[in-house]
């Protein structure tokens, strides 16, 4: 062998080493979490191995049951429900407003355009209290309404992804479409949004995650343990005043993520695509 | 006849334009303008959503002066976001440049770094993140592993508890990291291949290609993670149970508008805090924005 290639495999090796060593770093609270959720609630203090003595499978049960007058089916359910409207509502819409942008050249376009990069830049803050006192005068205070409505607004990040795919599509297709006798909205529909989808899916799996896991619009907004999302059933769960059941709160702790991790690993291509191309958040 | 006819076209093209963008503009209007418009006008009032907003002038911003929580909040904001950001940045992009090489396993390497920062804004982690450095807590008991016994509570104690939400921070460096290394990835090679044959080892190589290169993304991911630092609160919230506590050293600027608006319904005081924060925010992107003439390398595009 030669020296270079001694060299090279050395370079490989430690390099795997730090990498893997830095991972196992990167994982381990939410491997501990995992294996917490398996623990006796006594082994969980005094204990950062990540194999349990004994698999106790009942935290699960006794987690899911939660305080028994409202079990985590219903958080499970209203926090799928709310996530998937919510998703649904602002892909479309968010196609539909950059097709505009991108495609039509009305008056005032540039205008709004830079009006939706501006609200991309102010605080959630500013409009917490009045969005809160607006939505209490209109009653929408425990429901989902001002979670979900909000969204069918479209959201400027998809938007703008959107947008930046739709102008890399040539005119002629748009053109070609208007020789057969398309009109803009069949345009929109029957061309240029299949075209668009590797945006649509990326902003379908970044609504997905972000919806599930918000607290501050939960928490504003819902505080009948009926209408909880996983979220905030997991934060009252916790409670540090009342309870003490580590074990079942890491049990739901680790199935509030699963659906996360899932879509995850399915489209790990598309989210690591769509983060490169837009910078998003996080 | 002919210009009547192109008046129409641009008139149905307003149309069009206008029916596509309208659920945007509608939200825009109902979600944004008017409750801004509102929050300007609140936090000139006296107001805990029962009765009625009541004019009181510049009272609340007089009233903050001397709202010892108020800088406290602010001290504790700075601390976090000038803390956390730089390190969250400096780390994403050490990782990012270990990663900027074609072996097979990056791809999978990639997925698993990314992790934490797609969980991390769950309460799940939070919850989790509070229980591990706990007195009796997972970081206590590894340190046991390697012979520190110690008893101490990072969460509970005033001077350590602020660090845990930065280590939380860090550990979120996943989406910096794929932006820098995008940004790595388009610098051209030639560029390296040309220093090499001018004699540059790989340490000119970084300082003199890859920094000034990598600039306008550092930029980028600057001007979001401060955005972020300054309005961080989930987090907060949930590790130190909506208190703030230990002594008020995790009391984040947005938790502490948080409670003052619905713990205590100062409405009013808290849309003030909200002007103050955007202020913050103008002041400190303005100031990225303007130095970022003498640092961010753009590629001069006339010079050819």
């Amino acid at each position: 062998m030669t020296n270079y290639k001694i060299k090279h495999i050395l370079g490989q090796t430690v390099f795997h080493i730090v990498v893997i060593l830095l991972g196992f770093i990167m994982l381990y609270p939410i491997l501990w979490m995992v294996s917490n959720s398996f623990k006796d609630n006594a082994d969980i203090f005094n204990t950062s191995s990540l194999i349990p003595e004994t698999f106790r499978f009942d935290n699960y049960a006794r987690g899911w049951r939660f305080n028994n007058s409202v079990t985590f089916s219903t958080f499970f359910y209203n926090s799928f429900y709310y996530t998937i409207i919510s998703t649904i509502g602002s892909v479309i819409a968010s196609s539909l407003v950059a097709y505009g942008f991108a495609r039509v050249p009305f008056r005032g376009r540039s205008f709004w355009y830079g009006c939706m990069f501006m609200t991309m830049m102010i605080p959630y803050q500013v409009v917490m209290v009045p969005q809160f006192i607006i939505f209490h005068k209109l009653g929408w205070i425990n429901s989902f309404k001002p979670l979900i409505i909000p969204q069918f607004a479209g959201l400027p990040f998809f938007i703008f992804l959107m947008v930046q795919f739709i102008r890399q599509i040539p005119y002629e297709l748009d053109d070609s479409a208007k020789i057969d006798g398309c009109n803009r909205f069949m345009i929109y529909s029957r061309i240029l949004f299949p075209l668009i989808k590797p945006a649509v899916i990326t902003s379908t799996i970044f609504s997905f995650y972000w919806r599930w896991d918000d607290f501050l619009g939960p928490l504003l907004f819902l505080n009948k343990p009926r209408l909880f999302t996983v979220s905030l059933a997991l934060r009252m769960f916790s409670d540090p005043m009342t309870s003490t059941d580590w074990s079942a709160i890491f049990a739901m702790g680790t199935l509030t993520l699963l659906p996360v991790l899932v879509i995850f690993l399915i489209f790990q291509k598309y989210i690591v695509q769509g983060l490169v191309t837009t910078g998003l958040k996080g | 006849m002919k210009h009547i006819n192109r008046r129409t076209r641009t008139l149905m093209e307003d149309a069009a334009g206008y029916a596509f963008i309208s659920p945007w503009l509608l939200g825009f209007v109902a979600f944004s303008i008017i409750p801004i418009l509102f929050s300007l006008y609140y936090s000139f009032t006296d107001y805990d959503i029962l009765g009625d907003p009541v004019f009181n002038g510049l009272n609340n911003f007089r009233r903050m002066a001397g709202d010892q929580l108020f800088w406290q909040s602010l001290k504790v904001t700075f601390f976090y976001a000038f803390v956390s950001v730089p390190l969250r940045l400096i780390f994403a992009f050490f990782v990012a440049m270990l990663f900027n090489r074609g072996t097979r396993a990056i791809r999978f390497y990639q997925a698993v770094y990314y992790v934490p920062s797609l969980v991390g804004g769950s309460i799940a982690v939070a919850v989790m993140w509070r229980r591990l450095f706990m007195a009796d807590g997972a970081l206590n008991a590894a340190l046991a592993k390697i012979g520190i016994i110690t008893e101490y509570s990072w969460i509970g104690n005033p001077d350590t508890a602020i660090w845990t939400l930065i280590v939380l921070a860090i550990w979120q460096f996943g989406s910096s990291m794929l932006i820098f290394l995008a940004g790595l990835r388009q610098i051209p090679k030639e560029l390296y291949e040309a220093a090499s044959i001018d004699g540059a080892g790989s340490f000119r190589k970084f300082l003199n290609i890859t920094v000034p290169q990598i600039t306008p993304v550092l930029f980028f991911n600057l001007v979001m993670q401060l955005i972020n630092g300054f309005t961080v609160f989930t987090q907060a919230f949930v590790v130190s149970g909506g208190s703030g506590d230990p002594l008020n050293s995790t009391l984040v600027y947005a938790l502490y508008l948080y409670q003052r608006a619905f713990k205590f319904y100062n409405m009013g005081y808290s849309s003030a805090m909200a002007w103050v924060l955007v202020l913050i925010i103008g002041v400190m992107t303005g100031i990225v924005f303007k130095t970022s003439s003498s640092w961010v390398f753009y590629e001069a595009k006339e010079g050819k």
